[in-house]
């Protein structure tokens, strides 16, 4: 007497593909509410202080949109690798190097003023990122290397590098040995959208990522490639497609992308570079971009929610007296109920009445 | 001389200690990617392992129970990940990372109310023989009955694949699950007991690192050595007794850094902390290189979903 038949869909739903994404926020805050509990906390009350006080006033809908911001434009660029099924995961060490390249041009005119100056220190995050991202392309182009790990390896060796940095050779000379560098001048720093708040203008380079995104995927010969080789890499093969050459461009559009985002940190709110230039927006990225479907406006959506746990951590820190690492126990909720409601898309169940 | 010689001896058996995590969680991990499932989910399984056996241990006080606490809740950790994986037919990658993330916030929460509590002493064995051998003692004696079953487990995993039915078993579902499937062998199953299998090493390896090597809990505390270990499993190319000659080396530098540091060599730290993953990078980089080699000792369905039609 099985009450529940599962069947294999022809074709996965188009609107489940949509829909899920809803759904596995919606379990996410179940689960969340019930771990509240389990932790001796009110659960409604637990979930308010996380995902709606920290968005009640301006403040803090402004801090919403600054963490939103580069986790919008990392996952508008990995969408690219995962579009056309490369696994670049190291996202946060082309962060990184982007923000030490950008640093780096940043501090050579550390006394100098000019309308110049912004747009190579941005030019110079973006070469950064792409360098580090064609570190682990190429050797999976041509050594045939799993980019999987190399990428992740290279997370920690930015890391390492720039500590090396702001430790050493390039830290503050009048700094006490704190491990930071000197302040970048106004010139090296992205205007900010709103006195008294700390918006940038590095959100018009994330929507103008959207765009461009955008029209790549749904309108371009390329996007199609990056298509069909995400379905099936015989197919792309078959079809005669440049494997290689898409590989290395998608990363170094994605490496771009991380790279902007590090500049758009160590230029927008933190004016110097120091120790921690992200707290792992390269990682948290990669639940953006599953989230947003690898869809340009979902990801937008996707980056605003996310962007809230990053919000929700501090303050459920602040009033609750819980590690501000809870917000990765939502993230990972999110990814893991999104992963599963997956199942929907390629297999249908239907519920049978009990037969007498 | 002699006084000489024990340091040296004493060098070598904190590389060994530094590897231990290293080892176990390897060898889990190995062989999960055996019977063809990649998870990367081994640094949140670790680190709940090490939250679980410090709690386990504060509260019951027993440590033999807080040992097992600690690979159980790896086994209960990589239950969600076998479950999506393998069940619901999740992407490999994608279901790990956030079995990481998961696994690093869930460790904080538990252990908000253990940071700052200090550890208990771990009973060793042949304590007393300490003493008796110059240069080996430090070596062979005086160390926890973990550290024992660390450096066992490489021959005993490549006794279990090579030699042993269930062990070809493994192999067969990694490597052709689809042949493995037609011979009645429940492919799912093999797939699922693989996973939770590295969910109790790489829970037992936090274990030790939160209960043994530095007995106390810090958030975070396994520091990316879970990476490592996933690292570790291609550097050997899937061979265990290899990852016992890679962890040496790995939690050699480790050490290395320290006593350079001690007596003032001027390379960075950061450079020698790096050098681990640069090594990795390298050694990938060699051992891909030859698409026959890779293609001979790597899991061919590593990484790929199985799905049946009934």
């Amino acid at each position: 007497m099985n009450l529940i038949k599962i069947i294999k869909r022809d074709q996965p739903s188009r609107t489940i593909f949509f829909l899920t994404p809803v759904l596995a926020i919606f379990l996410t805050l179940v689960a969340g509410g019930l771990i509240f509990y389990i932790l001796g906390f009110k659960p409604f009350e637990a979930l308010k202080f996380f995902f709606i006080v920290p968005i009640a006033d301006m403040y803090g809908f402004s801090e919403l949109l600054l963490k939103a911001t580069p986790l919008c434009l990392i996952a508008i660029g990995l969408s690219f690798c995962f579009k056309s099924n490369n696994w670049n995961i190291g996202a946060e060490g082309q962060l990184t190097f982007g923000a030490i390249v950008s640093g780096g041009v940043a501090l050579l005119f550390y006394n100098q003023e000019g309308f110049y100056i912004l747009p190579i220190v941005i030019l110079a995050g973006a070469i950064g990122g792409m360098l580090y991202a064609s570190i682990p392309a190429i050797l999976k182009t041509y050594f045939n290397t799993n980019e999987i790990l190399v990428s992740l390896m290279l997370v920690y060796v930015s890391k390492l590098i720039l500590d090396y940095l702001v430790v050493g050779p390039w830290s503050n000379p009048e700094g006490f040995n704190f491990p930071e560098t000197r302040q970048f001048s106004d010139s090296a720093r992205l205007p900010l959208l709103a006195e008294g708040l700390r918006i940038h203008a590095g959100i018009f380079l994330a929507l103008a990522a959207v765009v461009i995104s955008w029209f790549i995927f749904y309108k371009t010969y390329l996007g199609f490639q990056m298509k069909v080789s995400g379905f099936s890499l015989k197919t792309a093969k078959y079809a005669g497609y440049k494997g290689k050459k898409m590989i290395i461009l998608v990363f170094l559009i994605s490496g771009a992308c991380a790279g902007l985002a590090g500049v758009g940190e160590i230029t927008g709110p933190i004016g110097q570079l120091h120790r921690e230039v992200s707290p792992d927006y390269g990682f948290t990225a990669i639940i953006v971009a599953f989230l947003g479907r690898l869809n340009p406006v979902g990801i937008i959506f996707a980056s605003l929610v996310v962007a809230i746990t990053y919000l929700g951590a501090e303050t459920a820190q602040i009033f609750m007296q819980i590690p501000k690492y809870t917000g990765q126990v939502f993230q990972g909720m999110i990814l893991f109920f999104l992963l599963a409601s997956d199942y929907l898309l390629f297999f249908k169940i239907k519920f049978i009445g009990s037969k007498k | 001389m002699t006084v000489d010689i024990n340091f040296i001896g004493l060098i070598i058996a904190s590389i060994m200690a530094s590897s231990v995590p290293l080892i176990l969680a390897s060898c889990g991990e190995l062989i999960t990617e055996r019977s063809g499932v990649l998870n990367l989910g081994v640094e949140g399984m670790m680190i709940i392992g090490a939250i679980s056996g410090f709690a386990l241990m504060t509260v019951t006080g027993n440590l033999f129970l807080a040992v097992i606490g600690a690979m159980l809740a790896g086994v209960l950790i990589s239950t969600i990940f076998a479950f999506l994986t393998q069940t619901l037919i999740t992407n490999h990658v994608a279901t790990g990372l956030a079995l990481t993330i998961f696994g690093i916030g869930i460790s904080a929460m538990i252990g908000k109310n253990f940071v700052g509590i200090p550890g208990k002493e771990f009973p060793v064995l042949f304590g007393g023989l300490k003493d008796s051998i110059p240069f080996l003692s430090p070596i062979l004696f005086g160390h926890s009955v973990v550290f024992y079953f660390a450096f066992a487990l490489p021959f005993i995993t490549n006794y279990f694949l090579k030699k042993t039915k269930i062990g070809l078993i493994v192999r067969a579902v990694g490597d052709s699950p689809d042949s493995a499937s037609n011979q009645g062998i429940n492919v799912r199953l093999v797939r699922y007991l693989c996973i939770l299998y590295g969910g109790a090493m790489c829970g037992l390896a936090g274990a030790y690192l939160s209960m043994i090597y530095t007995p106390q809990w810090i958030e975070n505390m396994t520091g990316g050595r879970g990476w490592i270990a996933l690292a570790l499993v291609v550097f050997s190319t899937w061979n265990p007794i290899k990852i016992l000659i890679g962890a040496m080396i790995f939690g050699g530098l480790t050490i290395i850094q320290f006593h350079m540091q001690a007596i003032g060599v001027r390379i960075p730290v950061q450079f020698l902390t790096a050098l681990p993953y640069i090594v990795t990078i390298i050694v990938l980089v060699v051992i891909s290189r030859d698409s026959r080699k890779i293609r001979l000792s790597t899991p061919s369905s590593l990484g790929k979903s199985f799905y049946k039609d009934n």
